[in-house]
């Protein structure tokens, strides 16, 4: 008995400090953000290769959520006759929950793992204290353009994710299922409010910035070869998933 | 105490890993405008040595001064100022991967200077052609040898015709025709730039032809300093041993 407690308060006590280091170096990247040398050209790069890269990958699972949202809620809905509310409930749960969190679960997984295995192996093979020996700020010149990219790019998916959740629900729901087209996208303006999608992509920019803070956190403190960097890869996508889900809790406590 | 003459002073450093003692009150006076090579065996605490010298390792005890300033308790920005005077050749190179052999060279001059491309692709230029490399800009790290890898380490290192460069074993793994090139180089460097290098190596012969002053360190420690001269007649057992090369003597291998 005495063990499970200890071994819970050890766990409880490493899993704050992480997160006490996670918050260090987040205030050690926002430090720089108003201070000379501006890097646009590795934030463009950064922007590109979280961003637009991660646009397929995207548009795909947004699409197929979509699609099934539409599929099971017509099921239910038909119950009482309420399929016309099918396109609303699509459009209300991709703007508020699932666009936000499918787009950052993907782009952890996409770029999430990348960022870290390359700034783990940049710390492996002493790029790093390269970088510091030239008198750059690694935290400067890695991780912020990473974070800002990440802030940026993930709403602006988020609003891609939304459209084609919408889309897919009115494919199936519409095409298949034969709700009346003008009847779906009523409902869709009647109960939608830009509340809902602005909230998401609130949401969108927090999952942004810890997929990405993470992902730099803990390629940034790598330790020992191509070994050590698939461990902190791992770890960099579990630790992203499970922070997204549960700030997505609070966020939606917060703000709806 | 002569504070010019001296361009790096450490006393009493000590650092750890655990419970493995590396360093233990490592005392060590560098001359300025002179070749100081570091001998010692490997594993004996060489390269940990060159990175406290630069910042990049925090010593458990002691003080590290850098033309009079202790390094120790500075700040990363603090510490950012004093690196500008100085070029470090890591052992592995350390090349970024993402860049191509020219952009590698050209990085510190981009970062730290007002040049333009053109004339910064002419210091590159320069700079690869130094260390045998011209025309081969374009290429990848990955698509290099080990010691291409290495020289091309050294030209970034040189690129800001730096103050002080630390050399972490700049002729390990070329041919006696490149390393012999690279010796060279640093001779150059030294009487060129006014530069001083501080020069890890494991090349007993041309340690003894282009050090001013050799320090050999072991089990933590300087444990002989002096001219290639003094170290030769030295009549220290292990200093005698490591430099004839020989497997029987005080040196034990465990
Ligand atoms: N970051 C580190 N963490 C833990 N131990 C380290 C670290 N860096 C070096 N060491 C240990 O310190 C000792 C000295 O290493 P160092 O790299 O300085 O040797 P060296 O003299 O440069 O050897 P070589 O000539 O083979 O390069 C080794 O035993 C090594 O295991
Ligand atoms: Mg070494």
């Amino acid at each position: 008995m005495k063990n499970i407690f200890g071994w819970l308060g050890h766990k409880t006590l490493g899993i704050l400090q992480e997160l006490g280091s996670i918050m260090l170096l987040f205030l050690h990247a926002l430090s720089w953000i108003l201070r000379p040398p501006f890097r646009m050209r590795l934030l463009f790069r950064q922007m590109e290769f979280i961003g637009v890269n991660s646009l397929f990958v995207v548009v795909l699972t947004s699409l197929f959520t979509g699609m099934v949202l539409a599929l099971q809620t017509y099921y239910a809905f038909r119950m009482f006759g309420a399929e016309t509310l099918v396109g609303a409930t699509v459009a209300l749960s991709m703007t508020r929950e699932l666009g936000p969190v499918i787009t950052g679960l993907m782009v952890t997984g996409r770029a999430g793992s990348a960022i870290c295995a390359e700034i783990g192996t940049m710390r492996v093979t002493e790029q790093v204290d390269a970088l510091t020996v030239m008198a750059i700020n690694p935290v400067q010149y890695l991780v912020l353009p990473r974070i800002v990219a990440g802030f940026i790019m993930l709403p602006l998916l988020t609003i891609v994710s939304d459209v084609m959740g919408i889309l897919g629900g009115y494919l199936v729901g519409v095409q298949l299922l034969d709700i009346h087209g003008g009847m779906f996208m009523n409902k869709i303006y009647e109960y939608v409010e830009l509340a809902d999608v602005y909230n998401g992509l609130v949401k969108a920019s927090v999952f942004g910035v810890i997929l990405t803070l993470v992902g730099c956190y803990k390629g940034f403190y790598t330790r020992g070869g191509a070994e050590g960097v698939g461990r902190s890869t791992t770890q960099a996508v579990v630790m992203s998933c499970v922070l997204i889900l549960i700030s997505d809790y609070f966020l939606t406590a917060l703000m709806f | 105490m002569d504070q010019g003459r001296y361009i790096v002073r450490i006393q009493g450093l000590t650092k750890s890993f655990g419970p493995h003692t590396v360093l233990e009150g490592l005392e060590l006076d560098l001359e300025k405008d002179r070749v100081n090579i570091i001998i010692g065996r490997s594993g004996g605490g060489k390269s940990v040595l060159i990175k406290h010298i630069i910042g990049l390792l925090k010593p458990d005890k002691g003080s590290i001064m850098v033309r009079g300033q202790n390094i120790v308790p500075m700040s990363e920005r603090e510490l950012a100022g004093i690196r500008r005077d100085f070029g470090m050749l890591f052992q592995e190179a350390a090349l970024f991967d993402s860049l191509n052999v020219a952009e590698n060279v050209a990085f510190p001059l981009h970062e730290h200077t007002s040049k333009g491309y053109k004339e910064i692709d002419e210091v590159v230029q320069a700079k690869l052609a130094a260390v045998g490399l011209q025309g081969m800009g374009h290429k990848m790290p990955a698509e290099l040898s080990g010691g291409m890898r290495k020289r091309v380490g050294l030209a970034r290192a040189l690129a800001l015709d730096p103050k002080i460069v630390l050399f972490d074993e700049p002729t390990s793994g070329l041919d006696p025709v490149m390393a012999a090139t690279i010796n060279d180089l640093i001779l150059r460097t030294r009487k060129e730039f006014g530069a001083t290098c501080i020069v890890i190596s494991h090349d007993i012969n041309a340690t003894m032809k282009i050090a001013d002053n050799i320090f050999m360190l072991y089990q933590g420690r300087i444990i002989a300093q002096g001219s290639p001269g003094e170290i030769q007649e030295s009549s220290d057992p292990v200093v005698r041993q490591f430099i004839r090369g020989e497997a029987a003597g005080p040196i034990q291998i465990n």
